[in-house]
């Protein structure tokens, strides 16, 4: 697709930037097809289309342009595409590198960028002032959901989401390091050359395709008597081959945690244009430094002057990088407007390079000599003590008017691009995310990192240190001192020998000329939400007077660029307004991540598969060849019901509880939790831990076992085998396993450390296989060696080991359906093959495979609770009728004291109780709540809720169970369940609905 | 009767390329032993392995290894044929515990030069050499899975999970192992 144009759009000035221009590549920007430089940004590619106008603004709609070249950028949001499906709006134009094939679209506009109707809002600007939303659209209330929100949504925000899913994938890596230096400009690279020399570990981190920072756009320093790219060249050359030292391109650190977590997203394939499938789009990084250098530079402040935000007019520096970096002229007529001597070198770089510079207006009264000598020497038109006061022109500045700083009379001056700097500001974000204090510093117009909290420091411009000699000689020292305190020696490296290098003096921060409290004019501190000096000062005028509401008020530094540029500007104004000290205002908190950071790479590795761990059975690849519905238990995936075709779930599960009773089932209760409890001490804890007893339990008995917490209530139960006089075999609820296994860790630990007892998580070595049903008995039996199933043998709630098809198992009789039963565990690798085997006798003799709600309907026909269905966390084993399981003679076990509490004994507790509906096929609804008189006027007193609830095949009528204040002693009343369109009545009942004998387990 | 047939949730499964290999590891006799120092101690001259008392280190001798765990605890992994709870069980009236988790955990093994990129993908502690050198082990977290990492040797590990996690597990791998 590449072109042979030579030049790659009309403002390349030949020989200038480190492009070549041999390598081009195709792009279109709103349908239009054009031609860049491999490494052009998007916003150098437009630029040197000679395009400027790049999007509107989010609340008046104004024409903006390209502000800046680096991250900062306010204005030029584009919607970058490679296809359909990679689509990605807000890209900054100024960090999005061009790729061949690379569609661009600007946003924010409508029909098109030159003509927008939103932009009325700009003729309406006088209406839309700050706090607008919250002061216009209050009344009438219900006109906000329907009417006002979804147009202001409409007419507001920046660009639209992407519609399609993302097909790409991204990565994330965790990191140590005994070095993380961030930033790779001068004083990064000279930290990182010295840290590097140690040997110790050194990651180097920079969010541009080159390292270089600042030095990428300079032309005048000499280092070691070298260019600025010559020494970076080397630099990089020097130490990017050591094993110990990582360079990250095209990587932002973006987040500051504590204990030196920093986290860094790497752009992997956004620049190119026809990725590796196999590579991350974008790889998070995950960085535990023992030392952190900061070496994150400064951003550069543009000025607060009238309709300072027309397209054409850029931050000085940027217009440098342009230059500089990517051989592109931003105009070809400019002004220059600065309170800082940057600026200056921008003008002179221009001039050399051949372009015309209408004049260079600085407001300061003092310039250094040195400079006004070398602008004399270039014949540029200086007007110093001068500022703009307003600019024209509508899609692209066409002249800027001047006037005196301390006078009168305006000179109108053409131009068709406008450079500005109102100074710099160091990037103190990470620094203060760390919870490093700043503290102002008055000369300079800026906040300074004051107060360390993390094993950091800050070096070079972000600290404050502008002079690159000084910079130099900083990163190094302090890249020594990191390498000493990571434990390290470290070897010293001279910094370069630095001549020419360029001022960074000079500031203003605050509402220059012609933008005061008394100027009607709209002159911008924060681009992207279109705030200006006005709305800050109206701001603190109605009454906000913490800069934090001044900042919501007015959503300055709210938007995605978090007021890189705006934030000292704002506070300037506001403290001007209250009559107040900056620093007695403060400074807003500055958040992570310090530039947008997308979803897919916080998401990383965690999306489809891996989105959650599915855990599966030993026998789910058998019931999914059967058909079986899942449902979710915790992370597992559990048989649900087994439909047959045209059935169903209601039917399947009638059918499946039907035959299980008739003749047999099989169940795959493998997720049930199980503990191996095993010591000399094993009973002792056994007896702590549930409220039964279980001294008597012989070896080879089971019992059901109630655990509550120490307030008395029912916390988890299950059945308990005693395999050996020390060796306990529990089972939990499934998804009580982890937190009964971390009770019981955690008293044995904190409580009982010297007793002689160990418990280890046993749920996944065992698969468990339930067979349950009058013909139980005859499937396994052939199928079992070494253990006599005979009712006499083996009676119901007991256990015995042995083997089944040849593998080794402790085989339960025990039920939870009511009838003869028996579970099955085995090793959990053999479970399918078990199953298979049994299966293989049992559907000749009628068995069925049965899920989990015909699970619930069978043990709810019995009465059996399940904790956390029937019991909610405040159900004592009294409430539940299972203080049967209370050991009476025991003098201890968890929750014993809290069960005695006077409203634990107290009467007319909730209780459980069944449920029978008068009418039998009316089928309560779980959760439904209870009253005794459906007529009470309301609020009607509620006396309970359902718990349970199902239609009973086997018994033909509908089943329930529920909570009932004084339950236990209310058998025989009616009470009503009141629902949506009727009334239900039903008799509260003894809720064991099937075989209240209990003589079917013994079968 | 044939006895039942073992299947194993990552039986089958196989990943190279990208200087990374996966290979599921075969069935294992594997052991939680519980016991204080001094048993430990008699345990050790028993088994012929030296349990090791270095928290986070292993110990591998004729086959079989002691993985540090805890204070208290050592994963003990050998050959398929029960030998580890044959003899642990011949040991006579020493007091401790042991529980048979050969078909709960199944593990991976993950070669090559890429190994370390690809489980620092999803654990995160240090890999380095000299933070975890070979014969170093730890119970840790991959992704949102708690593991047990060995290192066996410069390039090669050893990684146990629990037998429902293992699918998640490989596949996480094998997604980082993709992009590593």
């Amino acid at each position: 697709m590449s072109t042979s144009t030579p030049n790659a759009g009309s403002n390349r000035i030949a020989g200038h930037g480190r492009l070549s221009p041999a390598k081009t590549v195709t792009f279109t920007f709103d349908d239009k097809v054009m031609t860049a430089l491999e490494g052009d940004t998007l916003a150098s590619a437009l630029l040197a289309n000679g395009i400027h106008l790049v999007g509107r603004s989010f609340k008046y709609h104004r024409p903006r342009g390209i502000l800046s070249a680096g991250p900062e950028e306010p204005n030029a949001l584009i919607d970058i595409s490679r296809d359909s499906a990679r689509r990605q709006p807000n890209v900054r134009a100024t960090v999005q590198q061009v790729f061949d094939g690379m569609r661009a679209k600007s946003q924010n506009r409508y029909p098109s960028l030159s003509f927008d109707v939103g932009a009325a809002n700009d003729v309406l600007g006088r209406f839309f002032p700050a706090g607008f939303y919250y002061k216009t659209f209050m009344w009438p209330k219900q006109a906000w959901d329907k009417l006002y929100e979804p147009i202001i949504r409409r007419a507001a925000g920046l660009g639209n989401a992407p519609e399609e899913a993302d097909p790409d994938h991204y990565a994330n890596r965790f990191a140590h390091c005994d070095v993380l230096i961030i930033g790779g400009g001068a004083a990064g690279l000279m930290a990182a050359r010295t840290a590097a020399k140690s040997g110790k570990r050194v990651i180097l981190v920079d969010e541009n395709p080159d390292f270089g920072g600042a030095l990428l756009s300079d032309n005048t320093v000499r280092l070691d008597g070298k260019s600025a790219d010559e020494w970076t060249t080397e630099t990089i050359a020097e130490i990017e081959h050591l094993d110990n030292v990582t360079l990250l391109r095209r990587t932002t650190a973006f987040g500051y945690y504590s204990h030196n977590m920093v986290s860094l997203v790497e752009q992997v394939t956004e620049h190119m244009a026809q990725p590796d499938p196999d590579l991350p789009r974008e790889r998070m990084w995950q960085v535990r430094a023992k030392q952190v250098i900061l070496a994150t530079g400064a951003i550069e402040r543009h000025l607060v002057f009238a309709d300072n935000d027309r397209p054409g007019i850029m931050l000085a520096s940027a217009g440098q990088a342009y230059l500089n970096n990517y051989g592109v002229t931003p105009g070809h007529n400019i002004g220059i407007y600065t309170a800082c001597d940057s600026a200056w070198a921008t003008a002179f770089d221009l001039k050399k390079a051949g372009i015309a510079i209408a004049a260079l207006v600085d407001c300061r009264a003092e310039i250094d000599p040195a400079l006004l000598a070398e602008a004399e020497a270039l014949g540029l038109r200086v007007m110093k003590n001068h500022a703009i006061t307003s600019t024209a022109g509508r899609l692209r500045i066409n002249s800027m008017t001047v006037e005196p700083v301390n006078g009168e009379g305006k000179t109108d001056i053409p131009i068709d691009c406008l450079l500005m700097s109102g100074g710099w500001t160091p990037s103190v974000h990470l620094f203060s995310q760390s919870r490093g204090r700043v503290a102002f510093d008055e000369a300079n117009g800026r906040f300074l990192p004051d107060v360390y909290t993390e094993d950091c420091i800050s070096v070079g411009a972000c600290n404050g240190t502008n002079e690159m000699v000084e910079a130099l000689a900083e990163a190094a020292a302090a890249a020594e001192e990191a390498i000493k305190s990571a434990g390290g020696k470290p070897k010293k490296v001279k910094p370069p020998r630095v001549e020419h290098a360029s001022s960074m003096n000079g500031f203003l921060i605050g509402a220059a000329k012609g933008a005061g409290p008394d100027d009607f004019v709209k002159a911008f501190i924060d681009f992207q939400n279109d705030v200006t000096a006005k709305d800050i000062r109206l701001a603190v005028t109605e009454g906000f007077h913490s800069i934090e509401h001044v900042k919501r008020y007015t959503t300055t530094g709210m938007a995605t660029d978090q007021g890189k540029m705006s934030n000292m500007h704002g506070l300037a104004i506001a403290a001007q307004t209250l009559g107040k000290e900056i620093p007695e205002v403060g400074l807003t908190t500055f958040r992570a991540p310090y530039t947008p950071v997308t979803f897919g790479a916080l998401v990383a590795h965690s999306k489809g598969d891996l989105f959650d761990v599915t855990r599966r059975t030993p026998m789910h690849d058998w019931s999914e060849a059967q058909g079986a519905v899942y449902e979710d238990v915790g992370n597992w995936k559990r048989a649900w019901y087994f439909p047959q075709a045209g059935e169903d779930m209601h039917a399947a599960v009638s059918r499946e509880c039907k035959t299980t009773r008739e003749a047999a089932g099989i169940f795959d209760a493998s997720t049930l939790g199980k503990i191996e409890v095993v010591g000399p001490d094993a009973v002792k804890f056994m007896n702590l831990m549930y409220t039964n007893p279980w001294d008597k339990l012989g070896v080879g008995r089971c019992r059901y076992g109630i655990m509550c917490r120490e307030d008395g209530f029912i916390y988890d139960d299950g059945v308990v085998g005693r395999l050996s006089e020390d060796r306990f075999h529990v089972t939990t609820t499934t998804g009580g396993a982890p937190r009964v296994l971390n009770m019981m860790e955690d008293y044995l630990q904190t409580e009982f450390p010297e007793w002689k007892v160990w418990l280890t998580s046993i749920s996944e070595q065992w698969a468990v296989i339930g067979v349950q049903g009058p013909k139980a008995r005859e499937i396994i039996e052939p199928l079992v060696e070494g253990i006599d199933l005979s009712n006499e043998a083996l009676t119901h709630m007991s256990v015995a080991e042995g083997k089944i098809c040849g593998v080794p198992t402790r085989l339960f009789r025990m039920s939870f359906t009511g009838e003869t039963g028996f579970e099955i565990n085995v090793p959990a690798d053999y479970g399918q093959a078990v199953w298979e085997a049994i299966w293989e006798r049992g559907e000749p003799l009628g068995m069925t495979p049965y899920g989990t709600e015909a699970m619930h309907v069978m043990r709810a026909e019995k009465g059996y609770i399940i904790v956390g269905q029937d019991t909610d966390g405040t159900v004592t084993p009294h409430d539940a009728a299972v203080d049967w399981a209370i050991g009476k003679k025991k003098t201890d076990f968890v929750g014993i004291r809290g069960l005695k509490r006077p409203d634990l004994v107290a009467e007319g507790r909730r209780q459980l109780v069944g449920l029978k509906t008068k009418q039998a096929e009316i089928v309560l609804e779980e959760g439904a709540q209870i009253v005794d008189d459906p007529n009470h006027p309301v609020p009607v007193p509620m006396v309970g809720f359902v718990t349970s609830s199902y239609w009973s095949e086997s018994l033909g009528h509908s089943i329930a169970m529920g909570v009932i204040d004084g339950g236990h002693g209310r058998m025989g009343d009616t009470v009503y369940i009141p629902m949506e369109n009727e009334v239900i009545a039903a008799e509260i009942c003894n809720p064991v609905f099937y075989d209240p004998e209990g003589g079917r387990v013994n079968g | 009767m044939d006895n039942a047939m073992r299947i194993n949730p990552l039986d089958e499964r196989m990943f190279g390329g990208n200087g990374v290999s996966l290979a599921p590891v075969g069935p294992r006799e594997r052991i939680s032993l519980r016991a204080d120092e001094k048993t430990a101690k008699a345990l050790g001259k028993a088994l012929g392995v030296d349990l090791p008392f270095k928290p986070g280190s292993a110990v591998s001798k004729g086959g079989k290894t002691a993985l540090w765990i805890g204070p208290d605890e050592w994963l003990l992994i050998g050959p398929d044929n029960g030998s580890i709870s044959t003899t642990l069980s011949q040991t006579g009236k020493q007091v401790f515990s042991i529980a048979d988790i050969s078909h709960r955990n199944t593990a991976v093994t993950i070669t090559g030069p890429n190994s370390t990129a690809v489980l620092n993908s999803g654990c995160p502690r240090d890999l380095s050499l000299a933070a975890f050198p070979v014969k170093s082990c730890s119970r840790t977290v991959f992704g949102k899975a708690e593991v047990v990492l060995w290192r066996i040797r410069k390039e090669e590990f050893h990684l146990e999970c629990w037998r429902s996690f293992s699918d998640y597990v490989w596949k996480y791998l094998a997604d980082a192992a993709r992009s590593a």
